[in-house]
């Protein structure tokens, strides 16, 4: 009969029990689930039950991870997320998240930039924790990111990007995202890309503050390259700050267009 | 002449360019990228590029947050 152990199809005689399959497979395993309920050694196994052993603490060897990390996901994509390297332009509401949701996929390389440091009123909203407060975010965020994806090779930028400097960052990128906060910044990055790198997509953020309906975001596209995500229309400013919700969601707009994109299909 | 903005035919000057473009719409160029023709055009050029019959423009409008 078929199961899966691991995301990982076994055929194995009928009536076999999870502790001869643990023994078979990994003795060490001290949590066995089956079909999502923790089970104990005697129960014998059927058709298509999907089991999981685990040892606790221990972390999966880079492929076993793979495998793992990428059991939800649709089949066939894998290995092009392996393979893609993205750039991060800003880690701080929106970057920080899109760069969690791209570990989290396994994209294979992120390159992130940023100069600033993680402060507490960054907490409200930006992927950082109490114990980075003072930390450059470029260097929270690659702490981060080993906790939930070791293999994702992240090169960490921490400086300002400037007109000068960006085009050599982020040349070997097959997507940038755009996640400052300011405007002149945000124009500054999709008009000197465009100019180094035309065929490279740029995924933007305008639009995020307050706690309007969700339903106002949306991601746009322009011309052959240019992506925007937001409400296109509510600036943060006194009255109407950036709050986690909002913000997140342009974020996981951004890393849905990502995802896209690197699956070579329109947003 | 006619070019079309963002989506929609629009009556121009001939001899208009995009400075004096964004002028008569009161935007300011800071706060936008301008695509004419689907490239996205570096604002030094925007003085310069005197727009043509059947030109297609896209002004994309950021507001701050992230």
């Amino acid at each position: 009969m078929r199961i899966t152990v691991n995301e990982r199809e076994h055929h194995l005689p009928p009536g076999v029990t999870l502790a001869r399959l643990r023994s078979e497979i990994k003795p060490d395993a001290d949590l066995m689930i089956v079909n999502g309920y923790p089970a104990d050694a005697d129960q014998r196994l059927a058709e298509g039950d999907q089991v999981v052993l685990i040892r606790r603490g221990e972390q999966p060897a880079e492929e076993e991870l793979d495998a793992l990390l990428s059991a939800r996901h649709s089949p066939g994509i894998q290995t092009r997320l392996r393979k893609a390297c993205v750039g991060i332009a800003g880690v701080g509401g929106l970057g920080s998240a899109v760069a969690l949701a791209l570990a989290r996929l396994g994209v294979g390389q992120l390159i992130v930039a940023d100069f600033d440091m993680v402060e507490p009123s960054n907490l409200n909203r930006q992927q950082y924790f109490l114990d980075q407060i003072g930390l450059p975010k470029v260097y929270a965020l690659r702490d981060t990111l080993r906790r939930i994806n070791p293999h994702v090779r992240l090169t960490a930028c921490h400086l300002k990007l400037t007109a000068a400097n960006l085009g050599e960052i982020f040349t070997p990128v097959q997507v940038l995202v755009e996640a400052f906060d300011r405007v002149d910044q945000k124009v500054m990055l999709v008009e000197t890309f465009a100019a180094c790198c035309p065929e490279t997509p740029i995924v933007t953020g305008s639009g995020m503050a307050g706690y309007e309906p969700a339903n106002s975001i949306q991601t746009r596209q322009s011309g052959q390259r240019l992506f925007v995500c937001g409400d296109g229309e509510t600036a943060a400013g006194p009255g109407v700050g950036l709050m986690s919700p909002r913000v997140g969601i342009v974020a996981h707009h951004q890393a849905n267009a990502v995802l896209r994109l690197l699956l070579e299909l329109a947003p | 002449m006619t070019i079309t903005l963002n989506g929609k035919p629009r009556e121009i000057a001939d001899g208009m360019t995009v400075a004096g473009l964004l002028q008569e719409l009161r935007i300011e160029q800071k706060q936008v990228v301008v695509e004419r023709n689907a490239a996205i055009l570096p604002k030094q050029r925007y003085a310069e590029e005197t727009l043509a019959e059947g030109d297609i423009l896209e002004i994309v409008h950021f507001v701050g947050g992230g």
